[in-house]
Parts: C-alpha cells; structure tokens; sequence
C-alpha cells in the first residue's frame, strides 16, 4: 500500500464507524419496510446519499409519483450543490478520476477532501482523493447490504429506527453552528421553514420554505468585517 | 413490493443526486472565478439547508397527545446535549436513535 493510500484509509476511519452504522440502520429499514436485499446494494451504489436513502424507503413505499420523488431528492440534496462550488479548483487536473470524484462528493466526503491537502504531495493528490472517494463509498455499500441482512435474518422491532435521521440532522446543525460565525442562516432557515409548516402545512411546505430561503439569503447583506 | 416504478424512482433519485453533484462543475467549467452570489450563497446556504431538515423531521409532531411530541423532544434533546458535549456523531445519533425506539416502543 503506498503512502498516500495508508494516508487516506487512516483519515477516513472515522467515516468507516458512522457509515457502517448509518447505513446498518438504512438496511434495517429497507427490509423492515418490505423490499429485498439486493436492493440495499443497487440503491447504496447508485444513489449514494445518506440522509436521501432514508427518504427514499418512505416514497418508495407509499409508491409516491417521479415528480415527487424528484422534487425531493432536489430539497433534500440541494446542499451539495454548493459543495462543488468549493471543490472546483482542488479537483482540477485530476483527470480520469474526476466525474467519479464529483459522483461520489457525499456531505462525509466532502468534509475529509475540503481540508488542506499539504501533507500529500502535489502529484499524488488525485490519488489520494481518489482513495478517500472509494474508500467511504465501499464503507457505506458495506453497511448498507450488512444491515438488510441483518433485517432478513433476525426480525426485532424497528419502530422509531428513523429518528436516525432526524438525530443526523441535529448533529449536522450543531456542528454547521459551531464551524460559522454569523446564525443568521441557521435561524433564518429554522424559523422561515416552521412559519410555511404553518401556514402551508405538512405535505406542501418545503417548496416555499426553500423559495423564500433562497430569496432571503440573496437579499441579505453581509456585515463586510473590517480589519 | 418491487415493481417498475421501484426502479424508475431509484434511478430519478440517482440521475438527481448526480446532477446536484455535477452541476457547479459543469457551469464553471474553464471560467476563473466563481459569481459573488453564488460564492456567497455556497457559503450561507448550508446552515440554512440542515435547519430546514431539522425542521423537516420535526414536521409530524403535534400537541394533541403526549406521545405525539415527548418522544421527539426528550430524543432530540438527548441527541443535541450529547452532541455539544461531546462531540462524537455516531455516540450522538445511535444514543438518540436507541433513547426514541425505546419511548416509543414501551413507554407510549
């Protein structure tokens, strides 16, 4: 194993743990909710996002129709839109591995390949981004098709096991909270999407919650720091 | 349970995934720099995003009884103490996850 492979595989450890576990936790429900096993690996190669495959059980079953299928994976994904935005320069010159490196930007990846890179030498970073990338995407196939499974083999009672997602999403916000300076987003977010629950109700809030946080924060004006 | 729609939705939430991944790259292709409303906006629209989530999971809580909210609430909190406690995801969501089942598996 070259270095900068021994490097990758040692910085992504700590998503090997959570990838098992959350995707332990997919498979679970996947098979709780009656589908096959074989369907945790296609949904975890293919799709490849966490928070969205736990989604995705819930429209799968109730059979929801394409466009609300898509207009979710939309919302739920938007966020990595903006992941790309900041990767443009680091994964230029990588090369053939590119759209794989793109394919594979989950919210885990992205916060291992984000960091500074100095530590590897410059001809062996597409390598070593490259490794990371393949590394998380094995962990989290693994997890998945572990935990459905599991699902096939013992039957307990999985009633509640989706409040992984929502437990996800308060670390995700806590540690968003804690990497800022400015709340503004945070709050704004929390309180524009709890006022359209409100006013619009549960099945149709999130595509005016999203249209008027999109409004917001382009209207917004930045405190320019001086100094 | 699996049937042709199954496959039509994976491969909707695949081809969308995908397209939400690739599209920067594809838009700023060769050019130089990045717009100043889209830098900005990659910058504040996460914080943004996970709270909406947050209150996405939060949707189907309602005060009518108690076991339509203390489980959330009593799992959440949990979730969060540990959190900014200690900071370790996994103890975070497998704790809060364990603490939500059993309420609402034999407490209500």
């Amino acid at each position: 194993m070259s270095q900068s492979t021994r490097q990758a595989f040692i910085e992504t450890i700590p998503v090997m743990t959570g990838y098992l576990a959350l995707g332990f936790g997919f498979g679970i429900m996947l098979k709780a909710s009656g589908f096959p096993v074989w369907l945790a690996p296609v949904m975890s190669i293919t799709i490849y996002a966490g928070a969205m495959q736990y989604v995705a059980v819930g429209l799968l079953s109730c059979g929801a129709d394409l466009l609300t299928v898509g207009i979710t994976t939309f919302l739920v994904n938007a966020r990595h839109l903006f992941y790309g935005i900041s990767m443009l320069d680091k994964f230029k010159g990588t090369g053939k591995r590119t759209p794989y490196l793109i394919f594979a930007l989950t919210d885990e990846t992205y916060s291992l390949v984000c960091r500074n890179a100095t530590h590897i030498p410059p001809e062996k970073r597409k390598h070593y981004y490259f490794c990371i990338c393949f590394f998380n995407h094995c962990y989290w196939i693994a997890g998945c098709t572990l935990g459905a499974v599991t699902g096939s083999l013992v039957t307990f009672n999985s009633k509640g096991i989706d409040f992984v997602l929502t437990a996800l999403f308060i670390t995700i916000f806590i540690e968003q909270w804690r990497s800022t300076e400015k709340h503004y987003p945070a709050i704004m977010g929390a309180v524009v999407t709890a006022v359209c629950l409100v006013l619009f109700g549960s099945e149709n809030f999130m595509i005016p919650a999203m249209f008027a946080i999109l409004v917001l924060l382009c209207i917004h004006k930045e405190e320019v720091s001086h100094g | 349970m699996v049937n042709a729609h199954t496959f039509y939705a994976i491969a909707v939430m695949a081809l969308i995934t995908a397209l939400l991944r690739f599209l920067p790259f594809l838009i700023f292709k060769g050019k130089a720099s990045t717009p100043k409303l889209v830098e900005k906006l990659g910058r504040l629209l996460p914080s943004a995003v996970i709270a909406m989530l947050v209150v996405y999971c939060l949707k189907d809580m309602n005060f009518s009884a108690m076991s339509n909210y203390l489980p959330t609430l009593i799992a959440g909190l949990l979730t969060g103490v540990l959190h900014v406690w200690k900071g370790n995801t996994l103890l975070s969501v497998i704790s809060g996850t364990m603490c939500y089942m059993l309420l609402v598996q034999y407490v209500f």
